[in-house]
């Protein structure tokens, strides 16, 4: 594989100013340490590590809001207590959902949860349509 | 009286814009001026040469120079002056280079003007002024530094060797600190011990050393020259001079406890010698453990000792000591890693701090095995750096260097082991230390850069397991350790904290002591005669902790060498007739420099001459020499003087250090602002009073503005809360009689903020434009007020 260059527009700016705008974070304090991967108890399930997700954040890189893991992210919240630099982390992976939702793409289809419906408690069901429905 | 007042040209830098021969001839008409010259370079010899003519031909007994900054030339006009005899007290410099012919180089009409009335404020301020006597202090050659580790050993060490008096307290029953509990030091990897016994022995041997071990400051009373300091030094039971260190009494000693020196990985006697190196070098019986001294449980040691050196009647000792200056050297602590319990600290075996591997290491050296190290071993960084969840945003600075030199050593014992170190940024900024971290790459040491969340024990092998994300590789690794080792960080020990609080030291937001500024004076404190070396200031490693220990002996040595220290003349003083001793001003000093016993009294050894007092008292008892309120009157009254109608004038009080500086700097870079400014230099706004303010519109003032110091670089603590009060206490009064609050404005500045404050003047002016004239019955109302105030 041939390593991808980004070339960083106007378009990546805008976008890692939304992400700050909406989560009220500053995304940029972040330094890369990682200890929100090794904190976060779906990272092995992540296509993107939580450190990852931060990096694509700064950069503005598109990548992030496509991505399996800011619907993954448990909302625990072990990520935002174990930031060194203070970042509330799970403010930021909202604000990612937040950007895909506003755009009317619902993660989960209220009609096909026949299943799940009997399965999972209710307090899990209305927080997964908070979660995951625009 | 008799001034002779020079205008310079400053060879067409003055000259260019304002014309000099107006100003001169205008300040021919004022009150007691004897003669006027405008003189093409003033501060040149034949300027100078000028005034000090005059002087003695006319008689002369104060001098205006109206030229360029006082704080650029200021003190070559008081020596010329003082060559002629006067005090140098008697010449104040008008700035109309600064202040009026380069900032309005584009309107030459105004910025005459200006220079008139700023060269008229300057005569009227030197006819107010006194002359100053030095202000100065005796000072003898004793010196108490608090804390023997190196910095504290080092700074004695200098001192003693230049002829002064040195008391070197420590708490531990030996000196040497933490640098005598460490292997190697990095990046040259001598053996730490070894390099710092010869020291502690010069200490023990020196015969300008008093060393007092196992002993505390209690109480410092006083100020520079005259410390009163109360020490407790605490029974050893064992005479230093007699115990011959043979250990006899350890080995019939019954009782054992965990050994400090080891961190507690190793038991010591009751009755032991605090390390192989200990200065001194004799034995102390720790009453704590000991199984009874009153009465006497065991009595073996004492037995044993051939020496007769045991005495169970040993008493505490308080200890009375007068200094001259103190050096504050009271190092650091580890952090404890208990505080980020999802590493397992003190819950898993095999995790330990980067102290403790120290100690083995040494151990391992000398032979005794503490515990296994293994094969597989790991560092993590930036415990309790660096790490906003426990509050301490700093970073240690050390620790990379100290983890890589560890590592380094293990790999060297024993090359098939693999030693990671788990990293954020590696820090390898000193001498020596990118070549070392290289060293330790060839060595093998391998290097990940990412922060483990937690830490997992293996609960069959006992083993450590690492999980942490490369954040190179976006990878995810996880891999099980024989030992793990936290690169703790460094904290304000609880002794640096008890003594700040001692000597009234402020801390920095770190925790740490804070210095009196961060670049030009980094091991002054703020309280005079007081200095600070070591890791009681901040992080640093031994090199820089040597040095600032050699910088604090050098400016100990600068204040007492002389036998006399010469203090600003700038200090408060009580008009004692009007002081009825209420002891408002004693709050309101940041310094606590005034007591009251009738009346108040200052000490001006401790006076730092902000004038921040002044404003608190009901009396008006309290002035300020140097910049007294008569003087600072005279040229509000002059600045205002001969106001055209619909001219807007603005008074601004600019504090020397940071506002003043700024305003040359502005006027230097011939950055425009509005003409209409007037700049009187205070040490501090916060000896501007509200009546001042007030007094300025009711002469016709359009706008005051008061320049400060930011806090954490201004010379005077906790001035800007007083500035606030009084700006406040000024619009109330202003309201009351119709006139608009925001005329009076305020705001902190460093020296650099060229763009604030030409923003800040123009608005100043902007505010005076919007709301108009000011009715002159509303100033007249205002006369009223401040009569009132001052028949109070």
């Amino acid at each position: 594989m041939m390593s991808e260059v980004i070339h960083l527009k106007e378009r990546n700016r805008k976008l890692f100013e939304k992400i700050e705008e909406i989560s009220g974070e500053k995304v940029t304090l972040c330094e890369q340490c990682g200890i929100c991967t090794t904190s976060c108890p779906m990272a092995d399930e992540m296509d993107i590590t939580p450190a990852g997700i931060m990096r694509y954040s700064q950069m503005g890189d598109e990548t992030v809001l496509d991505s399996e893991a800011i619907w993954i992210c448990a909302s625990c919240f072990t990520c935002t207590v174990r930031c060194p630099r203070g970042i509330d982390l799970a403010k930021v992976t909202e604000a990612l959902r937040e950007l895909n939702l506003r755009k009317n793409i619902d993660r989960i289809d209220v009609s096909h949860l026949d299943e799940e419906l009997d399965e999972l408690p209710a307090i899990a069901v209305v927080s997964a349509l908070r979660k995951f429905t625009s | 009286m008799k001034i002779g007042v020079y205008v310079c040209h400053c060879g067409g830098n003055i000259s260019d814009v304002v014309d000099v021969e107006r100003v001169a001839e205008f300040v021919s008409r004022q009150k007691d001026v004897a003669v006027v010259r405008s003189i093409s370079h003033m501060c040149s010899e034949s300027g100078q040469k000028a005034i000090i003519d005059d002087i003695w031909q006319y008689n002369l007994d104060r001098v205006v120079v109206s030229a360029c900054s006082p704080q650029f030339q200021g003190e070559t006009f008081r020596k010329a002056v003082a060559k002629a005899g006067l005090n140098p007290n008697m010449v104040v410099m008008a700035n109309i280079r600064e202040q009026s012919a380069w900032p309005h180089h584009d309107e030459p009409e105004n910025a005459t003007e200006k220079a008139k009335i700023l060269t008229a404020m300057a005569i009227e301020d030197i006819r107010r002024k006194e002359p100053v006597e030095k202000v100065a202090i005796k000072m003898g050659k004793n010196v108490l530094v608090i804390g023997g580790g190196i910095a504290g050993i080092q700074a004695s060490l200098d001192l003693a060797n230049a002829g002064f008096n040195v008391y070197l307290v420590e708490r531990k029953p030996s000196i040497g600190g933490h640098m005598a509990q460490l292997s190697r030091t990095f990046p040259t990897e001598d053996c730490s011990s070894c390099i710092l016994s010869p020291k502690m022995a010069d200490v023990a041997e020196h015969p300008n050393i008093h060393l007092l071990t196992y002993s505390e400051v209690l109480e410092v009373n006083g100020s520079i020259g005259n410390f009163r300091v109360r020490i407790l030094k605490k029974p050893k039971y064992v005479d230093e001079d007699k115990c011959t260190a043979c250990n006899k009494c350890t080995e019939v000693c019954p009782v054992s406890v965990p050994d400090e020196f080891n961190l507690g990985m190793t038991m010591r006697k009751a009755i032991y010698l605090p390390s192989s190196t200990a200065v001194p070098h004799s034995h102390v019986l720790d009453e704590n453990a000991c199984l009874g001294l009153r009465p006497l449980a065991c009595g073996l040691c004492s037995e044993a000792c051939e020496a007769d050196a045991i005495n169970y009647d040993d008493m505490p000792q308080y200890i009375n000591l007068e200094v001259d200056t103190i050096i504050v050297a009271t190092g650091y602590e580890v952090f404890d890693a208990h505080l980020k319990p999802q590493y397992g600290y003190g819950k898993y075996r095999n995790v330990i701090n980067a102290l403790e591997m120290e100690r083995i290491i040494v151990e391992m050296a000398e032979g005794h095995i503490i515990r296994p190290i293994g094969k597989d071993v790991a560092f993590i960084q930036c415990v309790g750096s660096r790490d906003a969840q426990i509050g301490n945003l700093y970073c240690s600075r050390i620790c990379c260097m100290y983890a890589t030199k560890l590592a380094s050593l293990l790999k060297r014992m024993d090359p098939s082991r693999e030693v990671y170190v788990f990293y954020t940024d590696l820090r390898a900024f000193g001498k020596g230390f990118e070549e070392y971290y290289r060293t330790a790459q060839e060595l093998g040491v391998k290097f990940v850069r990412g922060r483990p969340g937690e830490l997992h024990e293996n609960p069959e092998t006992k083993k450590v397991i690492v999980r942490v994300e490369d954040t190179l590789t976006r990878k995810i690794i996880e891999k099980e350790f024989d030992l793990v080792v936290l690169s703790v960080g460094l904290v304000p020990g609880e002794g640096t904290v008890k003594i700040a609080e001692i000597l009234k030291l402020p801390r920095s937001a770190d925790g740490f002591i804070k210095e009196a500024h961060p670049k030009f004076r980094p091991v002054d404190t703020p309280v005079e005669g007081i200095f600070v070396a070591g890791t009681a200031q901040g992080p640093k490693d031994i090199p820089d902790t040597v040095a600032q220990a050699s910088a604090a002996a050098a400016r100990a040595m600068s204040l007492m060498n002389k036998g006399e220290y010469e203090m600003s003349p700038i200090k408060a003083f009580i008009h004692e007739e009007r002081c009825n001793g209420c002891g408002e001003c004693v709050d309101a000093c940041p310094v606590d420099a005034i007591t009251v016993t009738n009346v108040a009294e200052i000490n001006v050894a401790v006076c730092k001459g902000c004038g921040a007092c002044i404003s608190s008292c009901p009396r008006n008892a309290i002035d300020l020499r140097v910049f007294s309120n008569d003087e600072i009157m005279a040229q509000i009254d002059a600045a205002l003087e001969d106001k055209k109608p619909g001219e807007k004038r603005i008074i601004i009080f600019a504090d020397d250090m940071c506002t003043y500086t700024l305003a040359d700097g502005v006027g230097t870079a011939k950055l425009k602002y509005s003409s209409n400014t007037y700049i009187i230099r205070v040490p501090s706004s916060s000896r501007v009073t509200p009546e001042m303010i007030v007094a300025a519109f009711e002469k016709g003032a359009d706008g005051v503005f008061l320049g400060e110091c930011e806090e954490v670089v201004s010379p005077y603590p906790s001035t800007l809360k007083v500035i606030e009060e009084n700006v406040k206490r000024a619009r109330e009064i202003l309201s009351s009689v119709g006139i608009e609050p925001d005329r009076v404005q305020y705001s902190p500045f460093v020296t650099v903020m060229f763009k604030k404050f030409v923003a800040l003047a123009n608005k100043m002016v902007n505010i005076a434009e919007k709301y108009g004239e000011i009715a002159e019955e509303k100033r007249r109302k205002l006369r009223k007020e401040i009569e009132v105030i001052y028949d109070e």
